[in-house]
Order: structure tokens, then C-alpha cells, then sequence
């Protein structure tokens, strides 16, 4: 039974984990175009993520 | 490319240059709706022309909502440059309204959170459950046992208590207005469960329902979030709908210079110039020019009204001839939008009475769940037995009865059937809207746009060979009316090139001219303009406007137009009546026409010359005779009708506000939309009374169980999953269902 000791927290923590990855994407933005996302994928350039700006271009346009 | 692909923040000269300055750029964000996008290479087509706009700092696509968030320099570029580059690249967009979206987004990711939170409790508190239940009977001590319980109380209890606001708020608010709704017996169920799993634990005894109360918030948050999600989509759709729509205006500046800007931005007073072909801003008087004004979508009239300075003009309506500078005249109480809008006001009381199918339900269901839990109580009471089991016995029937098969019942089957609708280019806005469509017994049909699709048509020649077409057609190639346009377009149709000629004078009310040295010169217009004796534009008794051409040799031929059928009207009509349907047709237009649409689609109630107080009372009146009356228009003047009818729906060619109004909006040439919409809003009845049926099957099994005190928490989870899963599989069949149509 002290296997329970651990084994527990464990699941818990896993749980937790999965929750707080569910969070986390929901904040950023991860489900706002699930559509857009899989084309996004097969792009052949820079990524420009959801939270990325200007100098991202800028740089881009500078290379 | 060295390392590039995530690029360092700002680099110093940058960093020197927006800092250094003493007015720091400006950053304004805006969303444009670009509703033709459907792939990946529209997606970087629309994010390479936005962001190779000097002034543009980041474009991104959503393909989900078709939208385009961009953020820019005001000093540098505006929307209209960036709409305008969009056009440029095959993608005809517009600046999104602000409206509540916003608020329905915040809403959906609340509900989702509520949901993640609910789904890692219950898939927690359920492990640690199965645990017990098969430890019960075998080795598991009762420490262990204990602390299990504990461990789901912890873990349970907050997440109850985060995850049943939304119940729990609805609840008090139903207890609050003296009715008792679905969320009530919900709410008092998963409250009861939970404190009475707490002081179990306390006591160390066996029965605990944490997993029972987390389950069943976690299936019921399913449900709301699948309802809310549809609700969302289909809002955002019309939302798109309507932004495309929105106009810019010119808007000229007392000194004379002009500038583009977006309707909203007007003022009373300002001077906006029309161009021709131009869709009309704002409410105003004329102050300089003469033309056509194309109001088919305020009064429901096909045929263009003439206007010269003074006149007044509607916003929404099309400027068919020359220009015409307009000033804008006050846009609060006055105008006819607002008349119409304290019309749909008082239209739209009589509808706010109608009870939904599932609060029906929740009317009848809710107290006799309430009342067999005290029964139960009582009577465990008087059995002898102590208070305690018979609590737990009561609870245990709460549970059970807990509708959650009855809470996903209704909307698992609206999110099928809006979700089916949606792929056929349906937009379900009105949350009851199903429920109300599959209850019309008379459909009411607006003839100009609806019946129709609002656009003249040529219909006859009379003496033209093909020559004399292709010469009438360069004059008409010059001019944006829609007579000119509907001539250009049955050129094309005929296969005959279109070359505008050169030289061409519109003269706005009457016609064009192409001056030349012969003894006639060229004419295309009205017969009177062209030399005919006749009315400014001819119409004929079967509702037909002419036109006439004179060549250069003097010979005279004429064009007669009308305005189109949809091309299903008379097929949809047919349809609608075999199924049972009285088909009526109420239009804003003239007896002539109106008589002519509906013997062609073989209509035999039909009232012209109907204002908007006309319809709304001729609604009146079939609903007073014990009608359900579904209306379809797409006017200013069907506005009220379609608030005041039991249902409504609008093609998407509709004004803004009948847009608003309707319960569903359809898009497309066709009218067969509307006989899918009223299939799938009956199938959809049916099955969610098949999905009462099902939960209440399975309570007559359980609820006895429960009231002999049989119902473990095993039996309870199962029992539970078991409903819900019935449910939603039966609902899952409309998507995909072959229906019949019949009343």
C-alpha cells in the first residue's frame, strides 16, 4: 500500500498537468481557427505565431 | 537566414528611431471579414497583401470565422486602403461591425474552461471511485477507503463549485422570478449530492456520490457548451453577412475636398457624394443632382423612383443614375429606420412569450422530481428508518432523476440540425428559432428579393436582331443603372462582345445619348426620352419596365424587363403547398406585378401595394384567426412582419435590420433552402421528443430502483452515462438523415 504514496500525487499531478496544458492553449489562442491552423502547417516560410509583431516582418523584409 | 527564424526582438536602430521620436507610431487594430477565403493559399494570399502595405504591421487570418485581424499605422495606411488591396487580390472584404461577438468569445472560452476543469475532476474523482467499488467486498481498508473519499472531496469540491456556476446562477435566477427551471432541480441535486458525500466521508461510511455530482456537471457543461458554440458560429456568420454589406461613403469637406470613409463615421449634416451604382450611406436630402433611386429594399417597388434636389433618400437603397450629393439629415428618432425599428419593438413583445419545448419540459418535470425526492424521504421516515438513509435514498433519486439526459435532449439535437442547416448555407440565429420554424402552418412570402431576386431581368426584345442589340449595348455598357446592367448582362449571356461606346451622355431620369453627325442621334432609355410618346420609364400591364433604343438610322426597338423569379420559386411553392402549407404572398409593389409573380408560381392569396404597418397587420390577422404564420422578406418594409410573424427568414441579400430580425438567414440563388430549413426544424422536434422519451424510459427504470435505496453510486455513474450517450447518439442521426418533407 505505500506504493499508493506516490502512485496518487502521481496521477494527480498528471492530471493537473494535462489541465493546465488545456488552459494554457485555451489562453493563448490555440482553438481560435482550428482550420486555419492544419493549412498553417503545410506554409513553407517563417512562422509567425498568434503573439508575434512587426519586427517579425521587419526582419523578414530585411533578409 | 542564420538563426533567423525566430527573429531577435527589435533591433537598436529600430528601437532608436520609434523611441527617439517624439510622437511614438500609432497602433490601431481592426477586423476585416473576407468571407471567400476558403484554403490555405487564400489564407497567405490575404496575409502577404495586408502585410506588403506600407503602414501594416501583422495581418492574420482566421479561416474558422474568415476574418482578417490586422494592426496598423493610422498616420500611414487606413481600412479602406487595406480593403481596397484585398478587392485588388480576388477577395472582396469589408470592416467587421462591433457588436456583442465579443462577449458570446468570452463566453465560449469561459464555458470551455468551466469544461476542462470539470473533465480532469470527474476523470479524477472517478478513478479513485472505481478504485472503491472494486476494493469494496475484497482487501481495501477501511482507511484506504476513507481516504479515497477524502482525496474526491478535494478534489471535487472546488471543482463543483467552479464548474455549476452557470447552473447555479440560472437557478437562483429562475427562484428568483417564482419559476423553476431545468437548472433547478440540476443545481439542488449536485448541492445535496455533494453535502451529503462530505458528511458520509466525515462518518466514515461507504456510499459517497462526489463522482456522481462531477460527472453530471461535466456532461451537462457539454451540452450548454455545444449550444452556446452553435449560437456563437452562427452570429459570427451573420455578423460577417452584415459587415460585408456596410458601406463607406465620400464624404466631401467644406472646402471641396472629398474623402472615403465608412458609413458608420457620418454625421447628421454631412455632404456625402453619391456616385452613380453607389449604394446610399445615410438618410439625406438632396442637394445637388439628379437620378434614380432603386428602393426595392424599403418599399418593396421594382421600379426605380426619380429624384432631383430636395427629394429625400433612405439609407441603404441604390443611386441607379448620376451622381447626387447628398446631405445627411438627423439619425435619431425621425428617420424611417428608427420608425421601423419601434415597429419590430412592438412586433417582437408577442414573441417574447413563447415558452420553449425544453422549459415546457422543465415546468412539469421539475416538481415531480422535487416532489418524488420528498416522497421518498417521508416515506423511508415512516418506515422507521432514521433520517440519514433516508436522506441518502432521497438524494439517490435526485440524482438519478438529475435530468441529464433531458438537459444534452434538446441540445445536442439543435446543434445536429444547425449544424446540417449551416452546411446548406442556412444561418439558425434565434436560439428557439428551430422550435418556432417547425410550428408554422402559413408561410408569407415578400415578392421583391424573396420570390424574387430583386434584380431586373430582359425578357423581350421586340424588333431587335442581334446587331441592333450589340449597338444598344455599347451605350448601355457606359451606365451603372440597372436596366443598363441587366441589358449588358443578357448581351453577355448571347455570347455578343460589349464595347462601350465612347462619347455616351447619361441624362439621370431618362436615358443615355451618343451624340453623332447623322440626323438621329443614338438613344437608350426611357421611350418618352427616346421619342416615343410614353411614361418616363414604360411599364406594361403584366408588370414589365421598357426600355427603348433609337440607332442612328431612326428605327426604334424596345426592351422589356421584369424582375426574375428565383429560379426554384415556383418548384419551392408547389413543394410548400402539396405539404400542407397555405402559401400567401404580401409585397410592397404594385398590383401588376405582383399579380404576375404569383400566378407564375401559382400563389392564389397575394395583396399588393402593402406598406409595413400592412403586413405587420395582415400577421395580425392570421395569427388572431389561430394561425402560425412563418414569414419570409428580406425588405425594410418586412422588417416588423418579420418580428410579428411566429417565425421569420431572410434571404442574405436582406436589409441589415431584417437580417437582424430574422430567425434564419439563407443564402444562395435558390428559395429550396427554406423547404430544408422547415424539414429539418420539424425532424428536429420529433427527435428532441424522442429524446425526452428515451430519458424518461430510463428514469421509470432507475427511479423505483432509487427509491428502495438500490442505487449505489456505481449504478448511478452508469446509469447516468448511459442516458446522456443515448441521447446525443440519437441526436448525431439528423446530421446526416434523409428527411421527408411534409407538414
Amino acid at each position: 500500500m505505500t506504493s499508493l504514496a506516490w502512485l496518487i500525487p502521481a496521477a494527480l499531478a498528471l492530471g493537473g498537468l494535462g489541465l493546465a496544458a488545456f488552459l494554457w492553449s485555451l489562453r493563448s489562442g490555440q482553438f481560435e481557427d482550428l482550420e486555419g491552423a492544419g493549412w498553417r502547417a503545410l506554409q513553407d516560410r517563417p512562422l509567425t505565431g498568434p503573439g508575434e509583431s512587426e519586427q517579425a516582418k521587419r526582419t523578414d523584409a530585411t533578409d | 537566414m542564420t538563426g533567423n527564424l525566430r527573429p531577435v526582438p527589435t533591433p537598436p536602430d529600430e528601437t532608436a528611431r520609434e523611441a527617439g521620436n517624439d510622437n511614438t507610431p500609432l497602433v490601431e487594430s481592426t477586423t476585416l471579414v473576407a468571407d471567400t477565403m476558403y484554403c490555405g493559399t487564400c489564407m497567405i494570399t490575404i496575409e502577404d497583401t495586408l502585410n506588403a502595405l506600407p503602414g501594416v504591421s501583422r495581418a492574420r487570418v482566421n479561416l474558422t470565422t474568415k476574418r482578417v485581424s490586422a494592426t496598423y499605422d493610422p498616420s500611414r495606411t487606413s481600412v479602406e486602403t487595406m480593403i481596397a488591396a484585398l478587392d485588388g487580390a480576388g477577395f472582396p472584404a469589408a470592416e467587421l461591425i462591433e457588436s456583442r461577438e465579443a462577449d458570446a468569445d468570452a463566453r465560449d472560452r469561459d464555458f470551455l474552461k468551466r469544461l476542462g476543469v470539470a473533465g480532469f475532476a470527474a476523470a479524477n474523482v472517478m478513478l479513485l471511485s472505481v478504485a472503491v467499488w472494486s476494493g469494496i467486498g475484497n482487501d481495501m481498508s477501511q482507511g484506504i477507503r476513507s481516504l479515497f473519499h477524502w482525496l474526491s472531496a478535494l478534489i471535487a469540491l472546488p471543482a463543483i463549485a467552479y464548474a455549476g456556476q452557470p447552473f447555479f446562477r440560472s437557478a437562483r435566477l429562475a427562484l428568483k422570478g417564482g419559476r423553476l427551471n431545468m437548472d433547478v432541480p440540476i443545481s439542488l441535486g449536485v448541492i445535496l449530492a455533494s453535502g451529503m458525500s462530505v458528511f458520509q466521508t466525515i462518518r466514515g461510511n461507504d456510499h459517497v456520490y462526489f463522482d456522481a455530482a462531477i460527472t453530471l456537471l461535466f456532461f451537462l457543461l457539454i451540452g450548454r457548451f455545444l449550444d452556446q458554440m452553435m449560437r456563437t458560429r452562427a452570429a459570427g456568420a451573420a455578423a460577417n453577412l452584415l459587415g460585408l454589406k456596410a458601406s463607406s461613403a465620400v464624404l466631401l469637406a467644406d472646402d471641396g475636398s472629398s474623402q472615403r470613409v465608412s458609413a458608420r463615421s457620418l454625421k447628421p449634416g454631412s455632404r456625402v457624394l453619391i456616385a452613380a451604382g453607389e449604394r446610399i450611406a445615410a438618410d439625406g436630402v438632396v442637394e445637388d443632382g439628379t437620378s434614380e433611386v432603386e428602393e426595392s429594399l424599403i418599399t418593396g417597388e421594382s421600379v426605380p423612383r426619380p429624384v432631383t434636389v430636395g427629394a429625400t433618400v433612405y439609407a441603404g437603397t441604390v443611386n441607379g443614375g448620376g451622381a447626387l450629393i447628398v446631405r445627411a439629415t438627423a439619425t435619431d428618432q425621425n428617420t424611417l429606420l428608427a420608425e421601423i425599428a419601434r415597429l419590430i419593438d412592438a412586433a417582437e413583445q408577442g414573441r417574447g412569450r413563447y415558452v420553449r419545448l425544453a422549459d415546457r419540459a422543465a415546468r412539469v418535470y421539475a416538481p415531480a422530481v422535487h416532489i418524488l425526492s420528498g416522497a421518498t424521504f417521508l416515506g423511508w421516515l415512516a418506515l422507521g428508518n432514521g433520517w440519514e438513509p433516508s436522506l441518502t435514498a432521497a438524494i439517490a433519486v435526485l440524482i438519478i432523476t438529475c435530468p441529464c439526459a433531458l438537459a444534452l435532449a434538446v441540445p445536442a439535437v439543435q446543434v445536429a440540425a444547425t449544424s446540417r442547416l449551416m452546411r446548406r448555407g442556412v444561418l439558425v440565429k434565434a436560439p428557439d428559432g428551430l422550435e418556432r420554424l417547425s410550428e408554422a402552418d402559413t408561410i408569407v412570402l415578400d415578392k421583391t428579393g424573396t420570390l424574387s431576386l430583386g434584380e431586373p431581368e430582359l425578357v423581350g426584345a421586340e424588333g431587335a436582331d442581334r446587331e441592333t442589340l450589340a449597338r444598344a449595348v455599347r451605350l448601355a455598357a457606359v451606365s451603372r443603372h440597372p436596366y443598363s446592367r441587366a441589358l449588358v448582362r443578357a448581351a453577355e449571356r448571347r455570347g455578343i462582345a460589349v464595347a462601350p461606346a465612347e462619347g455616351v451622355i447619361e441624362v439621370p431620369g431618362s436615358g443615355l445619348r451618343l451624340p453623332n453627325e447623322n440626323a438621329h442621334e443614338e438613344r437608350l432609355g426611357a421611350p418618352g426620352f427616346v421619342g416615343e410618346s410614353g411614361t418616363p420609364i414604360g411599364t406594361s400591364e403584366a408588370g414589365a419596365s421598357v426600355l427603348a433604343y433609337r440607332a442612328a438610322d431612326g428605327q426604334i426597338t424596345r426592351y422589356s424587363f421584369i424582375d426574375r423569379l428565383r429560379p426554384d420559386a415556383a418548384e419551392v411553392v408547389t413543394r410548400l403547398k402539396q405539404a400542407g402549407y397555405t402559401v400567401e404572398l404580401l409585397s410592397g409593389d404594385r398590383q401588376g406585378p405582383v399579380a404576375a409573380a404569383a400566378a407564375a408560381t401559382g400563389i392564389e392569396t397575394f395583396r399588393a401595394e402593402t406598406s409595413p404597418a400592412g403586413k405587420l397587420a395582415r400577421l395580425g390577422e392570421l395569427a388572431a384567426a389561430g394561425h402560425k404564420p412563418l414569414m419570409i422578406g428580406d425588405g425594410l418594409n418586412d422588417a416588423p412582419a418579420l418580428a410579428a410573424g411566429h417565425a421569420s427568414m431572410s434571404p442574405a441579400g436582406a436589409a441589415d435590420i431584417s437580417q437582424v430580425t430574422a430567425d434564419a438567414i439563407f443564402q444562395g440563388q435558390g428559395l429550396a433552402p427554406v423547404v430544408e430549413t422547415i424539414a429539418v426544424a420539424k425532424a428536429s422536434q420529433r427527435m428532441a421528443i424522442q429524446n425526452f422519451a428515451i430519458a424518461i424510459a430510463y428514469n421509470f427504470v432507475f427511479v423505483p430502483l432509487a427509491m428502495l435505496g438500490h442505487v449505489t453510486p456505481l449504478i448511478a455513474a452508469i446509469a447516468m452515462s448511459a442516458s446522456s450517450i443515448a441521447v446525443t447518439a440519437n441526436a448525431v442521426r439528423l446530421k446526416t438523415k434523409r428527411l421527408e418533407f411534409h407538414r
